[in-house]
């Protein structure tokens, strides 16, 4: 239980996957700010995330590693080099099913994420914490974990951007800084401080 | 003529897709360590673009447009899946640096963001063009922020040494900082700034005007 803890607290401070990693960039810096909007997005990105990284696991786990397909009675094939393809296509088939279901069953929710889960496909945190999850060959239960974590992490990130935003639009800016320019620093700064979380170790 | 010149040499600085369109940015800061994984990135991405141009351009005309997203993205998918076994065969130390961020050229807005906005409404030719172009003013980006950060952060550029370091006799203290996250962040900032001083006519409208000092002063 107590590793499990660690890993999730790891991916949302210390292995922030927007502020360490830089995934996400785009929605990030784009949908900032207003911090009602960015909270959105970011449950939106929570859901999404803790969805598509366990199903990504289950088919690298049991259809595309290298003698993954054995139980089919394939043990030498080795698809992994189609794991880019499948990882996007279950990304977007998610997200699709996932906003049929919610405009069905929820329609509150639907009406106020709507916007933002088709944006929530190229949404490169999505695919990033799969291809992490590969990478570091995580197992079932541990993907579960680390996708709630990083979609946190990531909501929390665009929340408290889009605090200091809306506060900052009030500021004198120098001209060509002014707007994307101005963010930039400003995320930087915020990046430095989740730097201060590389120090804790669990 | 002038149209193709200013479809492939536009992008790189009078509409940069880092500078002006906010595309691309993720691979931009994460990847711009060292200027030989940076040059090989932006070479990805440029020939990733070029042909997921050329190719939606040819078929733009027989996509039906409420699937043309999964069409452009397989498109995409399959084109990365290329380059990264390429890069996996000819540049292994490399390819295992860029780690993940070969496989997010899918999800990379430049990408999707032409092939919607330009390769679906222009012919394959111009289309390809457009792919290059932006791909170049991508590639310009990458490397001012890859050089800078090469060469305060270990005092070299493309691995070789320009500033002697303090623990190899020399005398450059390098700046640990220019390796880290952070400072990726600002020195694109930065550059957005000198960009945008050069050409105002990028700066962007103040959203909240301040108004004149009022206040009375004491006399």
């Amino acid at each position: 239980m107590e590793y499990y803890l660690s890993l999730f607290v790891r991916a949302i401070f210390i292995e922030n996957i927007a502020l360490v990693f830089f995934l996400g960039m785009c929605t990030f810096i784009a949908i900032s700010k207003k911090i009602e909007t960015s909270l959105g997005l970011g449950i939106a990105v929570v859901v999404v995330q803790t969805i598509t990284v366990p199903v990504n696991n289950l088919i690298y786990q049991f259809l595309l590693a290298d003698g993954a397909l054995a139980w089919a009675g394939f043990p030498e094939v080795d698809l992994s080099f189609l794991g880019l393809l499948s990882y996007i296509g279950v990304i977007a088939a998610m997200v699709q099913i996932l906003e049929m279901f919610l405009d069905k069953y929820v329609p509150a929710l639907y009406n106020s994420l709507g916007v933002f889960l088709p944006l929530i496909t190229v949404n490169c945190a999505i695919l990033g914490g799969s291809l992490f999850m590969v990478n570091r060959s995580y197992n079932f239960s541990e993907s579960i974990v680390y996708g709630l974590g990083s979609g946190v992490g990531w909501a929390i990130a665009i929340v408290v951007l889009a605090g200091i935003r809306e506060k900052m639009k009030y500021s004198d800016v120098p001209e060509g800084l002014r707007g994307l320019g101005i963010t930039f620093i400003t995320v930087g700064l915020m990046s430095l401080g989740f730097m201060s979380f590389g120090g804790i170790s669990l | 003529m002038s149209n193709v010149k200013e479809i492939l040499f536009g992008p790189l600085f009078n509409n940069n897709p880092i500078g002006l369109q906010i595309l691309g940015i993720c691979s931009a800061l994460a990847v711009t360590t060292k200027m030989s994984v940076a040059i090989v990135m932006c070479i990805a991405l440029t020939v990733v673009t070029a042909f997921s141009n050329l190719f939606i351009s040819m078929i733009r005309n027989r996509i039906p447009s409420s699937i043309r997203i999964i069409v452009q993205m397989t498109i995409i998918a399959s084109l990365v899946i290329v380059v990264d076994q390429v890069l996996g065969a000819v540049a292994y130390d490399i390819s295992k640096q860029l780690s993940v961020f070969v496989g997010l050229i899918i999800t990379n807005c430049i990408v999707m963001g032409r092939a919607e906005a330009f390769a679906m409404q222009n012919p394959p030719g111009l289309s390809f063009l457009d792919g290059i172009g932006n791909g170049l003013g991508y590639s310009v980006v990458l490397m001012s922020v890859a050089a800078i950060r090469e060469l305060f952060g270990s005092g070299s550029m493309f691995g070789i040494e320009i500033l002697p370091l303090v623990s190899q006799g020399g005398w450059y203290t390098p700046m640990g900082m220019m390796l880290l996250p952070p400072s990726a962040f600002f020195i694109i900032g930065l550059l957005i700034w000198a960009l945008r001083v050069w050409r105002k006519e990028q700066v962007e409208a103040a959203e909240f005007k301040i108004g004149p000092h009022t206040a009375m002063s004491h006399s």
